[in-house]
């Protein structure tokens, strides 16, 4: 490796007296000083969210108001801190769900454990949780920073959707006379 | 009864305490605006909005308080109530006595000095100039020097009463820079009373003749601030000033990156708000006496003296009260005051701009550049003063 001497310019003496850097030290400052302000007024003025922004977690329903969740407890076991605690349950006999055999009785994200780390997201097989834009969450007790699943419901709302696998599966059932 | 009070306001004991009262009345908001002042340059610099929320309750509402509330003129009563109501904290481990007795000895001179700087000026019926100050001493800048170096000792004591180790630092280096930088300050300004004391006239070290030099017109000459004519002084004493209020860039004493926060480290609560207003004090001091030397104290402009400036405001729109002399006194206490404020953006514009020299290095400008630079510019203007006036 060839070393390359770079030769250092000596200062002028108006460069060592500081005063040139100064004055245009002063000239910036001035600029920013006149110019608006980079912060945003937080309550009253909120950042636009990008869309995959990694908020608050939420189950969502389909269109027709189905639950997506079957309860199988995937983003339980792969949640990191363990914020996540599924009673599985059968779905309602009769209902809009009926053909899933499956829903959650309870669903609690634990707000004071999550990590916002998305995995639930990725791992879940039914496209049911998904994490929101919401970004602020707070409460006054530890009691309050647990979504329950009416919560979750409410907070993720309904969700457009590709496959709408369990109308495919009515479908079937219905024009193979009820039989599966 | 109104005569009874006038002879008690007369007597020289309640005159001192009226004078004593007014400049703590004056001063202390000042200060405490100052440091609201402060805040605010350094938002908008760094383009932030500042301290903008506090307003208590019962002002909601109130058209046109939004202004003040965003200014933050709340926020810094908010600050006074907050210091005067917490906790006077005493550490076990301090000298009581002088870790008590140094806030004191920091407000003592910083609120002396501004007692014989004269802030305004009015004319008298003969059209002559009287300058408007607490007490006309004729060794205003001696006077001003003499008590402000004094101010040092409270940072000492601060250091060492708090016997820990940063502020023993801090106060280690406050005498160090101190020493250096009042060299090369009052160097710098004796050329402007080698040029105000000519050869025939009255000796002086007052700021009122100073100003009398400053105020002449283009016709009658002598209208030049001194700034034009001993630029290399300004700059000095400007620079000396900065390490002498220990503003940044030579805020060694404080330092907060390297000595935690200098010598008022073991400060809290309304002991550390008296070293900060009687930092903002000098600060006032300072600037006020850079206006009376170089910027031409209450006079407009340069070559527009006052008492031309009165009579052509008069001229142009013949109100008769303008020529009055509380009209004429409110305008130049006005106009003085205007550029120490200015000057006070300066302090906090250059704080907010220029990083902190390294200690060692204030020490190399203090004694290796500016020393000497101010010792030539002494010399020189010595020669050339004797050949114009000798």
């Amino acid at each position: 490796m060839a070393v390359i001497h770079v030769q250092r310019k000596p200062l002028t003496l108006m460069e060592r007296t500081y005063f040139p850097q100064i004055l245009s030290g002063l000239k910036t400052t001035f600029k920013y000083l006149l110019g608006p302000a980079e912060t945003m007024e937080y309550p009253e003025q909120r950042p636009a969210i990008p869309q995959g922004y990694r908020g608050v977690p939420a189950l969502v329903k389909d269109p027709n108001g189905r639950e997506k969740c079957v309860s199988c407890q995937l983003c339980e076991f792969v949640c990191p801190p363990k914020a996540i605690r599924i009673a599985p349950g059968n779905a309602p006999e009769t209902g809009a769900s009926v053909q899933q055999e499956k829903a959650p009785q309870a669903f609690d994200i634990d707000m004071l454990r999550c990590i916002y780390c998305g995995l639930c997201e990725e791992v879940c097989p039914e496209e049911a949780i998904f994490l929101q834009t919401q970004y602020s969450m707070t409460g006054f007790s530890r009691a309050e920073m647990v979504n329950h699943k009416d919560r979750l419901y409410e907070i993720g709302g309904v969700r457009p959707d590709k496959h709408f696998k369990w109308d495919v599966k009515k479908a079937a059932e219905e024009s193979s006379g009820g039989h599966h | 009864m109104l005569n009874h009070v006038i002879t008690i306001g007369s007597e020289p004991l309640v005159l001192a305490v009226l004078k004593g009262l007014a400049v703590i009345l004056v001063i202390f908001p000042i200060a405490a605006a100052c440091s609201m002042a402060e805040r605010k340059v350094s938002a908008w610099i760094q383009r932030r909005p500042g301290p903008n929320r506090t307003i208590p309750p019962f002002l909601v509402g109130i058209p046109g308080i939004g202004v003040l509330q965003r200014l933050g003129l709340f926020q810094l009563a908010a600050d006074g109530a907050k210091f005067l109501f917490k906790e006077e904290p005493l550490p076990n481990h301090v000298n009581r006595l002088y870790y008590t007795l140094a806030p004191v000895i920091a407000m003592v001179p910083a609120f002396t000095t501004v007692t014989v700087v004269p802030f305004g000026a009015y004319l008298d019926s003969s059209g002559g100039i009287v300058p408007l100050v607490l007490a006309n001493v004729d060794v205003g800048i001696l006077a001003v020097f003499a008590v402000a170096s004094l101010g040092i000792y409270s940072l000492i004591l601060a250091g060492w009463a708090s016997n820990s180790k940063y502020p023993f630092l801090g106060g280690v280096r406050a005498s160090a820079q101190l020493i250096s930088y009042e060299l090369s300050m009052t160097l710098s300004v004796l050329p402007v009373f080698l040029w105000v004391n000519a050869p025939g006239m009255p000796g002086t070290l007052g700021f009122a003749r100073v100003i009398e030099f400053q105020s002449g017109t283009w016709t009658s000459g002598g209208g030049e601030w001194f700034i034009l004519v001993m630029p290399v002084s300004a700059a000095i004493f400007a620079i000396a000033l900065f390490a002498e209020t220990n503003r940044q860039p030579f805020d060694m004493p404080e330092s907060e990156s390297d000595l935690v926060g200098g010598f008022h480290t073991e400060y809290g609560a309304f002991k550390w708000s008296l070293f900060f207003v009687a930092e903002y004090a000098n600060m006032i001091v300072g600037s006020a006496v850079f206006a009376l030397l170089f910027l031409g104290g209450w006079n407009p402009l340069p070559w527009l003296p006052l008492a031309t400036f009165v009579h052509g405001l008069h001229h142009l729109t013949h109100w008769a009260f303008l020529l009055h002399p509380v009209a004429v006194g409110l305008i130049s206490i006005g106009i003085f005051v205007g550029k120490v404020f200015t000057f006070l953006f300066v302090f906090m514009w250059v704080r907010w701009t220029v990083p902190r020299f390294r200690y060692d290095q204030v020490m190399k400008i203090g004694w290796q550049k500016l020393l000497p630079l101010s010792i030539v510019n002494l010399i020189a203007y010595t020669i050339g003063i004797y050949f114009l006036q000798g």
